[in-house]
């Protein structure tokens, strides 16, 4: 097997230049993710960490370079659902259940009822949102929607998780006890993980990697390995190696260009 | 985000409080009553003061509210029927016209949308001869539409189903319209998670565009129902329909001098044709548009 098919994700030499503007948004990124990873990207806005996820995602095309999922280019691994991904906004569809918004992804891989039923009822205890599965999305609080996210984009068992800023909009308590959730699914699924973020305890706390990005035009200006046991918890945050990370990812930062960090 | 609320119970969910129902009932009634009370008071006014102003007020300019729906059950001539039995099988008649356009301008207006939504080089294209159609008098192309299509249709047709393309005509353009910013008023994230579970084109526009906009289409349908309705009467006036509300349109148009009742009762069906249309599509959107309370118009 080769380096390239053992690895989650590769990136080779990945440049994105978008038309509009003339801009540099990636140069020549090179990362390489083995499987069961936790990897969040981490930089200023406009490094292009959400451009770099969506090509890996095969959302956006790079200008040059490649991206390979599971040792397939990306285009593939998108056709053979290899991944899962989650956005910011919940991006739930409003004229669908909890239940049938999860089975959405099901339905388009042409699973029959009943085994969609089943696999349904298990993610809604994955996320713990058991009842709810007959809502709609707009009763249910922003934490809950994006736990509903999580639970479809996990659906059909993907390897791969990508998730942009899934945390962005929520406050603080509900973040930190997200947080958590998502390393316990983590654990439990042993999927690989790509986790953009800005924000930089999030980063350490549920990563084993931090990719540190610069910005205009994006490139990787350090990778920082998390050490900290697993599993981790609240008393990771209070684990003396947690606050030198944090200072190594600023460091990282600031060398990027990142001023007055 | 503004549903931070915590979850209703599910009981809360669906059920139709009678409360509101009821208000907004008493709230209609009550307008009515103020609208009428309005033309009695401003009548009686005119007959007075002598009001001439922008028309001259009397009897038969206004007559009472009373007299017309009074009318409704005298007979429409000496010994003939009631007219509100004649008024009601040109309704009918009117109706079917209307109700058949309504339909078929419906499904030509979303097959449209559905083919502009998927091509921006067609929509840039045909969209301002969408926009031009609209602007030809219905008046000036009824004629030729029934002169076009009334040879050719076979006989259960025949007569009234070119006046149905004329109503299909007035209803295909909001819908088209409509639909048409409804299928791509998607969130571009929405497009991206499809993409994601590899969904193609087609899945995309009937798991998604389509739903989403819904909201958008029964909007359409909303101002296409009456419109139908209006269109269907003008196209009976070229083609020579004598059954339908046109026809007693004219007729009672006619007589006015001697019977002015007749003609207010006569658009107070046609009206009446018209808002039910638009109150079966009102039914249907709350049956088939399931979205969060907020978003209701």
């Amino acid at each position: 097997m080769t380096e390239a098919a053992a690895a989650a994700v590769s990136i080779r030499g990945v440049s994105k230049r978008f038309e509009r503007g003339n801009v540099l948004a990636l140069d020549a990124i090179d990362l390489d993710i083995g499987p069961g990873e936790f990897v969040s990207l981490i930089g200023p806005s406009g490094c292009g960490k959400s451009t770099l996820l969506r090509v890996i995602g095969d959302l956006v095309q790079p200008t040059e370079g490649e991206a390979l999922v599971n040792g397939k280019d990306a285009h593939r691994a998108r056709l053979d659902r290899d991944y899962g991904i989650v956005f910011q906004d919940a991006v739930l569809y409003d004229w669908r259940t909890v239940a049938r918004n999860i089975g959405l992804p099901l339905e388009l891989a042409g699973w029959d009822r009943g085994r969609r039923t089943e696999r349904v009822a298990e993610m809604l205890g994955l996320v713990e949102l058991e009842g709810f599965a007959d809502h709609h999305p707009w009763q249910l609080s922003g934490g809950m929607q994006q736990r509903v996210s999580i639970a479809r984009a996990l659906s059909f068992s993907p390897a791969l998780l990508l998730m942009d800023e899934p945390f962005g909009a929520l406050d603080e308590m509900t973040r930190e006890r997200l947080n958590g959730e998502l390393l316990r699914i983590w654990h439990e699924l042993g999927a690989t993980v790509v986790f953009v973020t800005h924000s930089i305890a999030e980063s350490v706390f549920l990563s084993t990697r931090v990719v540190v990005m610069s910005a205009r035009p994006g490139r990787i200006a350090g990778i920082v390995e998390v050490d900290l046991p697993q599993p981790r918890g609240p008393e990771t945050r209070e684990h003396p190696r947690f606050a030198e990370h944090i200072t190594e990812v600023r460091r990282l930062l600031r060398s990027g260009g990142m001023e007055g960090l | 985000m503004s549903n931070a609320a915590a979850a209703a119970p599910l009981s809360q969910r669906r059920r139709i409080d009678p409360l509101p129902f009821l208000r907004s009932a008493a709230t209609s009634l009550l307008l009515l009553a103020v609208f009428w009370a309005l033309w009695e008071g401003y009548k009686w006014l005119g007959e007075r003061v002598g009001i001439d102003w922008p028309f001259t007020v009397n009897e038969r300019t206004m007559p009472h509210v009373h007299e017309m729906f009074g009318q409704l059950f005298e007979p429409s001539r000496r010994n003939g029927p009631l007219l509100i039995d004649v008024l009601a099988d040109a309704a009918l008649f009117t109706a079917r016209e209307a109700a058949v356009g309504f339909a078929l301008g419906a499904t030509i207006g979303f097959a449209i949308a559905v083919v502009l939504s998927e091509s921006r080089l067609l929509q840039r294209g045909f969209l301002p001869y969408i926009v031009a159609s609209q602007t030809i008098p219905i008046l000036a192309i009824a004629p030729m539409v029934v002169i076009w299509i009334n040879p050719k249709l076979p006989d259960p047709l025949a007569g009234w189903g070119a006046v149905a393309v004329i109503a299909a005509y007035l209803t295909f353009f909001p819908v088209a319209i409509n639909t048409l910013r409804g299928l791509t008023s998607v969130d571009p994230r929405a497009v991206e998670l499809m993409r994601s579970y590899a969904a193609g084109r087609w899945s995309i526009l009937w798991k998604l565009r389509a739903p989403a906009s819904l909201p958008y289409l029964f909007t359409a349908l909303k101002i296409a129902a009456p419109a139908a309705v209006v269109g269907a009467i003008i196209g009976e006036l070229p083609s020579s329909i004598q059954d339908g509300l046109a026809g007693a349109i004219l007729n009672f148009n006619q007589y006015y001098v001697t019977s002015p009742p007749s003609l207010w009762a006569t658009n107070i069906v046609a009206a009446a044709v018209g808002i039910l249309f638009f109150a079966v599509v009102a039914v249907a959107e709350r049956l088939v548009v399931r979205r969060a309370p907020e978003n209701v118009a």
